[in-house]
């Protein structure tokens, strides 16, 4: 095999986006011109290998060219006011912008590197990365869930000189699971077969590498029927002396792991394709978690050892993106027929892309390359020397002695043309509809269907089926109970790393926040709102607010159409005011853009999604707090106010309703809240605490009442209330700021005293007697917890 | 006694190393992981430990059955080495993947046979499930579980957990000589269905140990539970720890 020419000089503005189309290189017109003036000027046509290798680097995937183009940004600002704006790079100005003004000392590691770092303690960093694995899993759910939980476990070991794993999280959107066969696009997985697939990829992954699953979520809509999404999270712990990489020139290039195959050819590409019923599968990776385990439990001695000076992985794009990442500031050169092959007959511009998983690269001291060789083959893993990194700051690519590619490391980083996009949005116009007049009888089943709606209803049989528990550290556990007897959902996950920081008090929260049905509405209020879940989350566990960092990732579908960039431009827009507001910095994040469908020339776009994923830090593990009721005869104590926020709610859905208001953020009134709830949590004031979000109140306190195996009485005169509202408005909005939480008698003074100014009342009380029971001078509902709890358990049929 | 060194044998796939390793610390033995590599090139070294220890996870994947890889590499290059360390009393436990390893090498029931005579196999419920488990301490001869209270708790993690003995002599055998040392219950002691009893083992078995009782193993984890902490509900026992550290305790307190 060898490499061959591409002609590209003499071809014309028609036949560049051919080629392009052609051979899946994803790039576009202006793009193409680029590539033809850089050959122009050297006076020859480029080879495959070279054209792949600028395809690859310039891929959406890799470069994020849409979110740090050029946009021209015509719609509502954060107040709603019909503005123009042009944003020259869109994520420098929204949300790298307020992570720089937070200016947090904390923050260790932000957009540099393979993941964000922050400080854990005065030794140490945590480090923490969410990806997407979209369109493989959509094509191949087992492999390609697997494989993303792969990749972002690599940016873990890749991020600095290498973090040690600590905990996966993982959170999918999917097409309803009861849809009827015959309403699946032709070419395309049921989504049942599509959610069976990716839970099971992602438990073997994750349960083989020893890494415990324990924070996530699924939600359903049919817009994501063709194009489910699939995030994978992991974060890890390292010390700070292991944060920083430096390549020297005349370091040896090391790829070690995994050998090198034809599987994920174009992965990086083709992910920026939309899909249809020929979609590449070999585009897809293979996966072999043991091979991975493998290379964590070497790499992180040499790591101790400081036998490398930098480290990367292969994710996107392979040893292309890895090597020319690398080697960005001093030049690098390959012999590619060094590499190691799963088989024979791979041509070089394939070595030289291939996604074929669980390969790192190290920059290595020459002194050290024989040791670093000889411990990874002390436990089989295989680890070959590839070429060095030079200082003429080009990429020189060789196979058998022959240069088969030769380009300018400015170039290829810096060469790409800068998009120009436009950009519209307008929001939903909202109305506050007449209000929601139900008897007794109807609230009672719209609890149980509210219980019941796949938004809400118990996860239990797909978190099972990870290890949750592996390394012994999870003490917040995403199954909650009295004793042993756990099923209640927990709002977030908790750490403790005991067995890597000796002595350690401290520990690690995690949490999620995605509501993608508040985007039909507003993308600004769907991104506020999930900021601020993530961040009720994390403190209904005990987190310290002013410690926590957020991660965005955005999947949204084709930006070249102004609707669905205005939406993206909108949510960038709110996670700037909420990162400022809360004073939550973000350190790290991801976008997958494209993720459309067509069938029969017909577009499909998602439902644009932004999942937050929040990563704290809480001084004393022993105040955390888990969400079951503990005991009868304690205070039930609403903290928030309640709004006419019934917009988007799964109540609205499951009845039929439509308009309303969706939430809106109000973070002054909640950030002020969750800092009590720290305190009051240090303090050992709260015995149980839960956020209030899809399902509002009702569901809230069912689910707290059916996690304690007890029961609650809740008087729905005491709820604070921003206006008039009925008895069904009360108990399933979904306004955002709000928590239950569960005080013994003696302890209501001190809790109000530390809550002086803001929203709090005595809703009611905690009961022996197994009801559920909420009553106003209108209604009274009465329902027992079993029965709550088993519209709530019985209600997800995946397996 | 010094301080009692335990030997931790891991391989490619080993998980449950370090929080074992800590447990030991916790209880004043001092704990190594050594990769099985290093043991074939000198084999004499496991004879210089006093505990000997196969952790949990999935060594090398799991791959034909669980366990199945590891135990056949550790009989047929270490077997020798392995037996002799087992019949000479000092403790030797295997958790989870380390039980079915034990099991499918031989060194369980029977070390002095040292042949598979049962197995683990695929849970009932067909997949991998985590969750926490009341067992009952049976009245036995494992030096490991000494002063534990009759009904305990301890999470398990497993696919393949579901004991069954090679016919019914040998089953007979191991309940007869009080060789069965947890079977899964409910709170109260009573006999369990799905899901208490997590994978469908015959008697509910869920911990053996030889006549000896020196050698045993299980399926649930005892390392994810040496302090109250790691419990769902903070339940500890012996004050702020959890009960499985009172089965690595027993252990080193046997050498003392």
């Amino acid at each position: 095999m060898n490499c061959v020419n591409i002609e590209i000089l003499k071809l014309n503005d028609k036949e560049l986006i051919n080629l392009s189309k052609k051979n899946t290189l994803s790039l576009n017109l202006k793009e193409m011109k680029a590539v033809k003036s850089y050959f122009k000027k050297l006076k020859r046509d480029p080879t495959d290998v070279e054209i792949e290798t600028i395809a690859q680097t310039w891929s959406e995937h890799c470069k994020h060219k849409t979110l740090t183009g050029v946009i021209n940004y015509s719609g509502a600002d954060s107040k709603g006011k019909k503005v123009n704006i042009t944003y020259k790079n869109l994520l420098k100005e929204t949300i790298f912008k307020a992570t720089a003004e937070l200016n947090k000392k904390w923050c260790l590691s932000v957009f540099k590197d393979n993941a964000g770092v922050i400080e854990f303690d005065k030794l140490n960093g945590i480090a923490f990365k969410v990806e997407t694995h979209n369109h493989p899993s959509a094509l191949e759910p087992y492999g390609g869930a697997a494989t993303g939980v792969g990749g972002v476990i690599r940016d873990i070991l890749g991020v600095g000189l290498g973090a040690k794993p600590l905990a996966n999280t993982d959170v999918f959107c999917f097409g309803n699971p009861d849809t009827p066969a015959k309403k699946v696009p032709d070419g395309m997985h049921h989504p049942k077969r599509i959610a069976k697939g990716v839970v099971a990829g992602v438990r073997d992954y994750g349960n083989r590498m020893g890494i415990p699953t324990v924070n996530g979520g699924v939600h359903f809509d049919d817009g994501y029927m063709a194009n489910p999404l699939i995030y994978c999270g992991t974060m890890g712990i390292m010390p700070k002396s292991a944060i920083e990489k430096k390549v020297k020139s005349g370091d040896f290039v090391v790829v070690a792991g995994g050998r090198t195959g034809r599987d994920g050819i174009h992965g990086a590409t083709f992910s920026s394709a939309e899909l249809d019923k020929e979609s590449d599968v070999s585009a897809v990776q293979i996966g072999n978690p043991i091979v991975e385990k493998k290379v964590l439990d070497t790499m992180l001695k040499a790591r101790d050892l400081k036998l490398y000076r930098a480290v990367t992985d292969c994710g996107a794009g392979g040893l292309s993106s890895a090597c020319g990442e690398l080697g960005e500031s001093t030049g690098v050169r390959i012999e590619l027929e060094k590499v190691p092959l799963k088989y024979q007959g791979l041509a070089p511009w394939e070595i030289w892309i291939s996604e074929a998983q669980e390969r790192m690269v190290f920059a290595v001291p020459p002194k050290n390359v024989k040791k670093l060789l000889n411990l990874f083959d002390c436990e089989n893993v295989e680890a070959t020397v590839i070429g060095r990194f030079t200082n003429d700051k080009k990429l020189t690519l060789a196979y058998n002695g022959k240069t088969v590619g030769q380009l300018d490391m400015d170039f290829l980083h810096k060469g790409v043309p800068k998009t120009a996009a436009f950009a519209r949005y307008a929001p939903l116009k909202e109305t506050l509809r007449k209000p929601v007049k139900f008897n007794g009888t109807r609230i009672r089943e719209s609890l149980k269907k509210v219980l019941a709606d796949s938004a809400v209803c118990s996860k239990e049989q797909i978190i099972r089926q990870y290890d949750h528990e592996v390394q012994g550290q999870t003490i917040v556990k995403p199954l909650q109970g009295c004793a042993i007897n756990i099923w209640g959902p927990g709002d977030a996950a908790v750490i403790w790393p005991y067995a890597v920081i000796k002595n350690t008090k401290k520990g690690i929260v995690l949490s999620n926040g995605i509501n993608h049905q508040y985007g039909k509405a507003d993308t600004y209020k769907m991104t506020a709102s999930a900021i601020e879940e993530a961040l009720r989350n994390a403190v209904a566990v005990g987190a310290n607010p002013d410690r926590i960092s957020v991660l965005d990732n955005f999947c949204w579908g084709n930006p070249e159409k102004p609707e669905v960039l205005g939406s993206l431009v909108r949510a960038a827009q709110a996670c700037y005011d909420m990162s400022k507001k809360f004073g939550v910095p973000f350190i790290s994040g991801k976008d997958s853009l494209y993720n459309e469908y067509t069938i029969r020339g017909k577009t499909f776009s998602i439902p644009p999604a932004l999942l937050i994923s929040a990563m704290g830090v809480i001084d004393n593990v022993e105040n955390t707090m888990t969400m079951n009721f503990k005991r009868a005869g304690n205070l039930i104590m609403l903290l928030g106010i309640t709004r006419n926020e019934l917009g988007q709610s799964v109540f609205n859905r499951i009845n039929k309703i439509s308009g309303g208001i969706a939430p809106n953020v109000y973070p002054e009134e909640s950030l002020k809240i969750m800092r009590g709830i720290y305190k009051a949590a240090n303090a050992g004031l709260i015995e149980a605490c839960h956020d209030i979000s899809e399902g509002g109140l009702a569901a809230a306190v069912s689910e707290m009442a059916f996690a304690g195996s007890l029961g609650a009485i809740v008087k729905l005169g005491a709820v604070l209330t921003k206006e008039n509202m009925t008895d069904a408005e009360i108990l399933f909005s979904e306004s955002n700021g709000r928590f239950i939480i569960e005080v013994k008698p003696d302890n209501a003074k001190k809790i109000k005293d530390i809550f002086k100014g803001s929203a709090i009342s005595i809703a009611g009380v905690v009961t022996g007697d197994c009801k559920v029971e909420f009553g106003s001078d209108k209604v009274y509902i009465s329902e027992k917890t079993g029965v709550l709890r088993s519209a709530w358990q019985n209600a997800l049929n995946l397996f | 006694m010094a301080m009692p060194k335990a030997l931790i044998i891991r391989t490619a796939g080993t998980n449950c190393d370090f929080e074992a390793q800590k447990a030991f610390e916790l209880c004043g033995a001092k704990a190594e992981r050594i990769h099985v590599n290093e043991l074939l090139t000198s084999a004499s070294k496991i004879l210089s430990y006093d505990i000997l220890l196969v952790p949990g996870g999935f060594s090398y994947g799991d791959d034909i059955a669980s366990g199945k890889i590891l135990a056949n590499e550790i009989k047929n290059k270490l077997g020798d080495k392995i037996k002799r360390f087992a019949l000479s009393g000092k403790p030797v436990i295997g958790i989870c993947n380390g039980f079915q390893v034990l099991v499918k090498m031989g060194l369980l029931p029977d070390p002095e046979l040292f042949d598979q005579t049962a197995t683990l196999s695929y849970n009932d419920s067909g997949r991998f499930e985590c969750r926490w488990v009341y067992l009952k301490n049976e009245k036995n001869k494992c030096l490991w579980t000494k002063d534990l209270p009759e009904i305990i708790t301890l999470p398990v993690a497993h696919g393949e957990g579901k004991f069954i003995a090679a016919n019914s002599e040998t089953l007979k055998e191991i309940e007869d000589n009080s060789q069965v040392v947890f079977r899964y219950v409910n709170a109260d002691g009573s006999k369990a269905d799905y899901p208490a009893d997590p994978n469908g083992s015959v008697n509910a078995i869920s911990g053996i140990c030889n006549d000896k009782g020196n050698v045993f193993g299980l399926m649930p984890h005892p390392e994810r539970y040496v302090y109250a902490l790691q419990h769902p509900a903070r339940e500890g026992f012996d004050g702020k720890y959890g009960c499985g550290k009172k089965i690595f305790q027993n252990a080193v307190d046997y050498l003392k």
